[in-house]
């Protein structure tokens, strides 16, 4: 389980993925024809504007919503139902009000009848890890939007899962403590070799994080372009923002996202 | 001192939420202007501050004054209320016989005091077991419908006939079918009280988050597991409230079983009281039967407290704000 999946073969692989709601008033295409394969080890990072199915691809990997046509696939095996060689960070922080941050976490080891010692030693670096220490019996309506979040992260790292789907995990937090977080996602992607896909709305964190870095259009959601980001493996903060590709890539994803909004 | 320390941590999360929310409003499209900051900024930010501690528990003197607080308000209404009591009886304006002083009421229950604690162990006695059993029957039952569209088809309409029947109107039957024992009384005493306890259930275990859900099944939990730690723990709150009806409830289903036919039981004794025109001995049986609902009542709200502090504390949170 701690173990990366073996380097060949595709990690994630999603084809001509086709998303319809229908409720009692509208029909909603969410996503259109989306096709994507991911490698393990990837870091993919997800943009594009509100309501263009980025959660729903995510719900869809992890096995939670049905897609109305195409085929996915997780670690080799295709998806139906629910998946649970995953941790999912969901948008919102999704904590149970009546445990503490630390028992928060925990509940990723108790669902999963992990070893609990084990499991304990875990949480503790992870609060550590992320700064919630002196905070590990607070209620979720006592702490921060920021640090529930946070919580919900540590939850999803708990058992090291070989993916790691991540949606807008850090839209709550400060721009500093962002940074952090960004270093922090960024050093265990490169210690574990999980693979991550992760959605956000900041440009320069899917620039910083991904190896690789998805626009998706506006409603219905297609996938217009993907940019490989051609910065070192072993990435420091203050190095990537003033390196030139840097800046490159995020101007042309400015560029692509503004276009396509206006193109809408 | 507590106010102190409160007001630190409460600072802090306003400020943390508020830099969250300006983050979020810069949106898709535009590089967060903070994102542009270079690394020097970001390496001399400390981490969170420990300070997530719990206030220190209230000291005996202060809860002591914030227990008599919430007291003096019902203290005053029922001094109220005795005092016109007495004032009409004593005056006679209305004739002795009808509306008994204080004085005799309290009379009769020093001078008749153990048979009337033998008749009020007896309802209580009717009133836990139909309580204690419809709150068994009715979670067990709110779990079904809660899980299996099926049974919730199947269950409802029974649930909702049995609350519909008129539980006077069955007594009769019941004693016909289960003699003048404690048995037809403790049946009224489920019926009556099952109804509130299922609904609340129902209610609470489906207002679970999908999102919470969806989050045990990434984490490969089964069915039991997630109701031991979601579905459950989450639907307490509306329960308790439920249960809170329902103790009163289990109460009058008690007493109409013992009007109907019995030998013993506060029901009984209004029956004796009224046929000999004893208004003192039926206002004594009435304060009892009272007692015995308020009484269990007070004993679920300590459950709650103890099974749910963090919705109490949630509460208390709210008003501290609001304040
Ligand atoms: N369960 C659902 N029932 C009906 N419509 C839905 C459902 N879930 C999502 N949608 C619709 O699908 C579309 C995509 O939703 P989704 O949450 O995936 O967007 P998103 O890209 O994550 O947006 P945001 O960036 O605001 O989080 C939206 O138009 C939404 O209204
Ligand atoms: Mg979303």
């Amino acid at each position: 389980m701690t173990a990366a999946p073996a380097a060949t073969g595709t990690a994630i692989g999603m084809s001509g993925l086709t998303v319809r709601f229908t409720t009692r008033r509208s029909q909603t295409t969410a996503l259109d024809d989306v096709s994507l394969d991911i490698e393990p080890g990837e870091f993919v990072t997800i943009v594009g504007p509100s309501g263009c199915g980025k959660s729903t691809l995510l719900k869809i990997v992890a096995g939670l919503v049905k897609p109305t046509s195409g085929d996915v696939s997780l670690l080799e095996r295709p998806v139906r139902g629910p998946q649970k060689e995953i941790g999912f960070v969901f948008q919102k922080a999704a904590l149970l009000e009546w445990r503490g941050a630390r028992a928060n976490i925990l509940l990723q080891a108790e669902m999963r009848g992990m070893d609990r010692a084990q499991a304990a030693r875990r949480a503790d670096e992870l609060i550590e890890m992320t700064g919630l220490t002196g905070f590990e019996k607070a209620l979720p309506h006592e702490l921060s939007g920021g640090m529930q979040q946070r919580v919900a992260l540590c939850r999803a790292l708990l058992h090291s899962p070989p993916v790691l789907l991540m949606d807008e995990p850090f839209g709550a937090l400060d721009a500093l403590t962002r940074e952090q977080m960004n270093a922090e996602l960024h050093r265990i992607w490169r210690e574990t070799g999980t693979t991550v896909v992760l959605v956000t709305h900041s440009i320069a964190e899917a620039v910083f994080l991904g190896t690789r870095v998805v626009v998706m259009s506006p409603r219905p959601g297609r996938i217009i372009r993907t940019f490989s980001v051609e910065l070192p493996a072993h990435r420091d903060y203050a190095q990537v923002m003033s390196d030139p590709r840097f800046d490159r890539l995020a101007t042309d994803l400015r560029g692509l996202l503004g276009s396509a909004a206006a193109n809408h | 001192m507590t106010e102190n320390s409160l007001d630190t941590a409460g600072r802090q999360a306003a400020a943390d939420q508020a830099s969250g929310a300006r983050a979020a409003a810069a949106g898709p499209g535009s590089v967060d202007a903070a994102d542009g900051l270079d690394g020097t900024a970001s390496s001399t930010v400390a981490k969170q501050p420990p300070g997530g501690g719990r206030p220190p528990r209230p000291t005996l003197g202060r809860r002591a004054l914030t227990f008599a607080d919430s007291l003096w308000r019902p203290a005053l209404v029922l001094a109220v209320f005795f005092a016109a009591w007495w004032f009409v009886a004593a005056r006679e304006y209305v004739p002795n016989y009808l509306v008994p002083t204080p004085g005799q009421v309290w009379e009769t229950m020093t001078t008749q005091w153990s048979e009337l604690a033998r008749h009020t162990l007896v309802t209580l006695y009717e009133t836990v077991l139909g309580f204690v059993l419809a709150a068994a029957l009715g979670l067990v039952t709110a779990v079904a419908i809660a899980y299996s569209r099926t049974l919730d088809k199947a269950l409802y309409p029974i649930v909702l006939f049995a609350q519909v029947i008129p539980k006077i109107a069955i007594a009769p039957l019941l004693v016909v079918w289960f003699g003048l024992g404690l048995t037809p009384k403790i049946i009224l005493a489920v019926l009556i009280a099952f109804f509130p306890v299922v609904i609340s259930g129902v209610a609470g275990l489906r207002s679970t988050d999908p999102e919470l859900l969806d989050l045990a099944a990434t984490m490969g939990a089964g069915p039991w597991r997630t109701f031991r730690k979601i579905r459950f723990p989450n639907a307490l709150p509306h329960l308790m409230a439920g249960l809170k009806v329902a103790v009163t409830l289990a109460v009058v289903g008690a007493v109409v079983g013992e009007f109907v036919g019995a030998s013993e039981g506060l029901g009984y004794v209004l029956l004796l009281a009224n046929g000999n025109l004893d208004s003192a001995l039926l206002f004594a049986d009435l304060i009892l039967m009272s007692a015995i609902g308020i009484v269990l009542f007070v004993l679920v709200e300590i459950a709650e407290a103890l099974l749910i502090p963090w919705h109490a504390s949630r509460r208390a949170g709210v008003s501290l704000t609001t304040s």
